[in-house]
């Protein structure tokens, strides 16, 4: 118990946490404190590429094994079935419309690449490694959540949700994924020669790079949850706060029974317990704009990120030592 | 010098319908458009900013078409298919131009 203390108070006290409360603190406040749109573009780019690069080359150093298919299969399920539990439970908790818990669904079945990226700066510090092919992982789970709230839609709700014969193509080469692939593709196939020849810019700076990152995650965070308090009602922040800890739940199960290091599972669970908010959001746009995108920016962004940030990924990694004493 | 009698539309919508209303007006026999930025705003959703965003979702762009007016209807019909279900504002004003044959 005293370890897990030790371990969320170290987290919660690590700069990258400290510059995401710095930023919430600074958007409550309402300071001008502002990152321009390209240049939080620029710093999203950089931790794309980067995580990609450096997964591909862990993969190229590690080798692969029958593991990585079955991941790639548990990070598939898992993505398809959680908007299905989320929906059920948005319906039964919060009473929202079919259209908004479908919306928030597909979010919960989606992830955050942040998250991730945190998780894997916390398992770091920790000294505790994972399979590079994570990030592979973290890239097929982005999109059959957004299949899954659609089928939500045309089930139970009017139909109103409109499935453009462009969205698919959209949500497979949306910007995020397409660079985290590739650099992973890229980091697997010049493996540590590469990582080596860029390694000043993609190791060295990375920790400051993120900092600065949550530091505007933190500004967007906390500007959508000052704007959006009317739409949070207290039943659906209980679900932002629960909703994590059933996806790092199935994602447990699922790593323990594939046989992950005890790192992969803290981030398969990670992953499970992270929502979107670029792909989805996007999409959501496009087939379901009836949806309040308050609802669901803020709940992903301003409830669940944070929750997972400070208290949810020292939880995880915790249950993981528990377990299987890492 | 002389002028001519133009209809100049300006559409702001939401930034991921941006290629699918060019495409519609490209259809409709458009022979140009500019696409601005639009860095924040207010409206029935709600105030919003571009400020630090890295996803498309929460942006507006704003697509201004200047065409002869004969062609108003086709492109209001063409524009509607699109921003019918969508956040978004269409505004139609009278303007004058040098090269009509350029509209």
């Amino acid at each position: 118990m005293s370890d897990m203390l030790a371990l969320a108070v170290g987290n919660l006290l690590s700069p990258i946490i400290l510059f995401f409360v710095l930023g919430f603190a600074a958007a409550f406040a309402r300071s001008d404190l502002s990152i321009p749109e390209a240049v939080a573009k620029g710093l999203s780019l950089y931790l794309l590429f980067a995580i990609g690069f450096k997964g591909g080359a862990s993969v190229a150093a590690h080798g692969i094994d029958a593991t990585l298919l079955l991941s790639l299969g548990a990070g598939i399920v898992l993505s398809f079935a959680m908007p299905i539990i989320a929906f059920g439970l948005l319906r039964l908790m919060s009473g929202l419309s079919v259209t908004d818990a479908a919306a928030v669904a597909g979010h919960y079945g989606s992830i955050s690449i942040v998250t991730f990226v945190a998780a894997s700066s916390v398992l770091q510090g920790a000294g505790i490694a994972s399979e590079g092919y994570m990030v592979a992982v973290a890239a097929v789970m982005e999109a059959p959540a957004i299949l899954s709230a659609l089928w939500i839609i045309a089930r139970f709700g009017q139909s109103s949700a409109k499935m453009e014969s462009g969205l698919i193509r959209e949500i497979l080469l949306n910007g995020s994924i397409v660079l985290l692939v590739g650099s992973f593709l890229i980091g697997w196939i010049t493996g540590d020669e590469g990582l080596d020849m860029i390694a000043p810019f993609i190791v060295a700076p990375f920790q400051g790079v993120l900092c600065l990152f949550l530091l505007d995650m933190g500004l967007v965070a906390g500007r959508g949850l000052r704007e959006a308090r009317s739409v949070l009602r207290p039943a659906l922040f209980l679900f932002g706060v629960l909703m994590p800890p059933i996806g790092a739940t199935l994602g447990l199960g699922f790593g323990l029974l594939l046989g992950l290091s005890p790192g992969g599972v803290v981030l398969l669970m990670t992953l499970a317990a992270s929502a979107s908010y670029i792909a989805v959001p996007a999409a959501m746009r496009v087939a379901l704009p009836e949806a309040n995108p308050s609802i669901y920016l803020t709940l992903s962004l301003g409830v669940t990120f944070p929750f997972n940030l400070t208290l949810g990924i020292p939880l995880y990694l915790a249950v993981v030592r528990a377990l299987t004493g890492a | 010098m002389e002028t001519h009698q133009a209809k100049r539309v300006e559409i702001t919508i939401e930034a991921v319908m941006e290629n699918r209303l060019t495409k519609a007006l490209l259809d409709a026999g458009v022979t140009g458009f500019t696409i601005l930025p639009v860095l924040g705003g207010s409206g029935r959703s709600g105030h919003w900013s571009r400020e630090g965003q890295v996803t498309r979702a929460g942006g507006m762009v704003s697509v201004i078409c200047i065409i002869r007016p004969d062609r108003l209807d086709s492109l209001l019909e063409a524009a509607f298919s699109v921003v019918d279900r969508h956040i978004g504002v269409v505004s139609v004003v009278d303007c004058e131009v040098l090269r009509a044959e350029r509209f």
